[in-house]
């Protein structure tokens, strides 16, 4: 089967998802407590007020039909206006992403190195010592919530150091470095060890499969074996696995931005939680969610058409 | 909960060092929390304006924050309302998991074909938006977190405990089961559950972890637990404010909470490589 009948029948795949996306953000704003009229203008208006909402915006229709409709709006692209900003959401989504995929991306980077270097040395020291520090550090950094590190971080080299700001998003490429960099880092040693977990134990597989037994009886040295064989062989579950994270890097910058007041998505969902701004909670969670698939599928493809042993 | 991770490697020797290790980590936890009255030595609620902010010293092993109130006091009994939110917390997953996998495993069909879409579908959301987005739905508090979880974290479990359902499905002693004609709910009770559930009960530890910390992020970002509760998360929001003069507020919850972690985390190693060796 051709890449292209491939794309096609994993495309048609996230059909059922999409559709199943929908009804739970939409149930979501739904089965809120309260008054979805309420909602729409807030808790101080008129009934007459209500009842006129509830004929426009169709609230007095049965549920189903109040669900066709949504998806009609979905369609052309309405999520729906914030009252808290009295824009559209959609407009108000856009406006906050740049900081957010600049943070995402930096994280990233910040990430593979650190990784290559700790699981190499991890699996080459496999039940030695370095291997157990690395796997303990590892799980102290997965554990240590990330608010917490945060705020500690900016205390020392925000507060005490000086050396970088505490918050904000600044302006120009290489003040989003400076600013973004306590956070993404912060991200990063979230995300480090969870990759490092992995590539130790591909790179371990690799190192006792038959081809690897082939090389070092032709007498090749270790380390170009490491380096020309097993290194190659292992990135690709890594990557994948880096694609699977991205979806979580965009849920755990909710709180890294809050912390670092990033005016980014998260921040912005955050905001709206508290200031119960139903329609953004509703488009914000919709807009991560199509993130999380979109990536997802990307993954797959890509990995696809690097690697024509995987079956999508 | 979705949990991305490799397989440790780690040998049989080093197993009950890593499972004592956590284990004593979390009993000590544990009997902090029942002792925390007797141990902390000030209530960790009352107000004394006489000793704001005073820095660490033999009086106040951790300080006090912008209340008067004892750090280390506040501490001890945020043990008791963390560990309640990782122990309950995990409750509803775990059984709701747990039988969708079994069910959904052993029937198969259209039921299972279904729930596999459902677990999709979740997985689909970012674990973290998707509770915030339902304890927004459903107002602030631990409840709604609770709630959050029952509908959001029992994916994990449910595809541990089928994937090990559909090996153990094939297996002779289950045909065997099969034609002495033992009912199928006894066959899925009596010789299935037993068998699946060891991995499960080792990402319960990890579960658990997981659920203090975002049960502690909820608290931070004032949508867990409520102030003046002594929750590690809320206090850690309380010394946010005062982080450039008074470290100690936000320093120990947190220290704590990363403790305890480890605590859990790596009981469920030890306890990983304990079941590993023993297949």
């Amino acid at each position: 089967m051709g890449l292209f009948q491939l794309l096609i029948r994993r495309c048609l795949q996230l059909v059922p998802i999409l559709i199943g996306i929908s009804i739970v953000v939409f149930a979501l704003v739904r089965l809120t407590p309260g008054d979805p009229a309420r909602l729409l203008v807030g808790p101080r208006v008129a009934e007459e007020v209500l009842v006129e909402i509830r004929q426009r915006y169709g609230l007095d229709q049965p549920l189903p039909i109040q669900y066709a409709r949504y998806v009609g709006q979905l369609i052309i692209g309405d999520l729906g206006h914030s009252f808290r900003y009295k824009i559209p959401v959609s407009q108000l989504i856009f406006n906050h992403l740049p900081p957010t995929l600049f943070l995402v991306c930096y994280a990233i980077v910040l990430t593979l190195i650190p990784t290559l270097i700790l699981a190499t040395v991890a699996a080459r020291r496999q039940g030695q010592w370095p291997d157990h520090v690395i796997r303990v550090i590892g799980v102290a950094g997965m554990t240590m919530p990330v608010f917490w590190l945060g705020i500690m971080m900016s205390r020392l080299f925000g507060v005490s150091l000086g050396w970088f700001p505490v918050s904000g998003y600044g302006e120009g490429f290489v003040d989003h470095l400076h600013h973004l960099f306590l956070p993404a880092v912060s991200t990063a040693i979230w995300v480090t060890p969870i990759l490092v977990r992995n590539l130790r134990s591909a790179l371990l597989e690799e190192m006792d499969s038959d081809y690897v037994l082939a090389a070092r009886s032709k007498g090749l040295p270790e380390g170009y074996i490491f380096r020309r064989h097993i290194l190659g062989n292992s990135l690709l579950p890594t990557l994948h696995l880096l694609g699977v994270l991205v979806a979580y890097l965009l849920g755990g910058t909710v709180i890294v931005e809050t912390v670092y007041a990033v005016p980014g998505l998260g921040q912005l969902m955050i905001n709206s939680v508290l200031a119960r701004d139903y329609f953004v909670i509703q488009g914000l969670t919709l807009y991560f969610a199509l993130a999380t698939v979109l990536v997802t599928f990307a993954v797959d493809v890509a990995t696809a058409a690097i690697d024509p042993r995987v079956k999508l | 909960m979705e949990q991305v991770t490799g397989q440790g490697q780690a040998s049989f020797a080093r197993a009950p060092g890593l499972l004592l290790l956590g284990g004593a980590i979390v009993l000590a936890y544990i009997l902090l929390a029942i002792l925390a009255g007797s141990v902390s030595g000030y209530d960790p609620d009352i107000i004394d304006l006489n000793q704001l902010l005073q820095p660490p010293s033999a009086l106040h092993w951790f300080g006090t924050d912008h209340l008067g109130r004892d750090v280390f006091s506040r501490v001890i009994h945020g043990a008791r309302i963390d560990l309640y939110i990782g122990f309950a917390g995990v409750i509803a997953p775990l059984l709701i998991g747990t039988l969708v996998g079994l069910v959904s495993g052993f029937f198969g069909g259209p039921l299972d074909a279904l729930m596999m879409r459902l677990v999709d579908l979740t997985v689909a959301f970012p674990f973290f938006v998707l509770v915030l987005a339902i304890v927004a739905a459903l107002g602030p508090g631990v409840e709604s977190y609770f709630i959050a979880l029952a509908c959001v974290g029992w994916v994990t479990y449910a595809r541990i405990i089928r994937a090990e359902v559909l090996v153990i499905r094939s297996r002779d002693y289950i045909a065997a089961a099969r034609t002495l004609g033992l009912h199928p709910l006894y066959i899925l009770i009596r010789h299935v559950l037993p068998n699946a559930i060891s991995p499960v009960a080792v990402y319960v530890m990890t579960d658990i972890a997981l659920i203090i910390v975002f049960g502690a992020s909820l608290g931070f970002l004032g949508m867990g637990s409520q102030p003046p509760t002594a929750e590690w998360g809320v206090m850690i929001a309380d010394g946010q404010t005062y982080i450039s003069s008074a470290w100690w507020i936000c320093f120990f919850p947190g220290v704590a909470i990363v403790l305890l972690g480890l605590g859990f985390s790596f009981l469920g190693d030890g306890l990983a490589s304990l079941l590993r060796a023993g297949r």
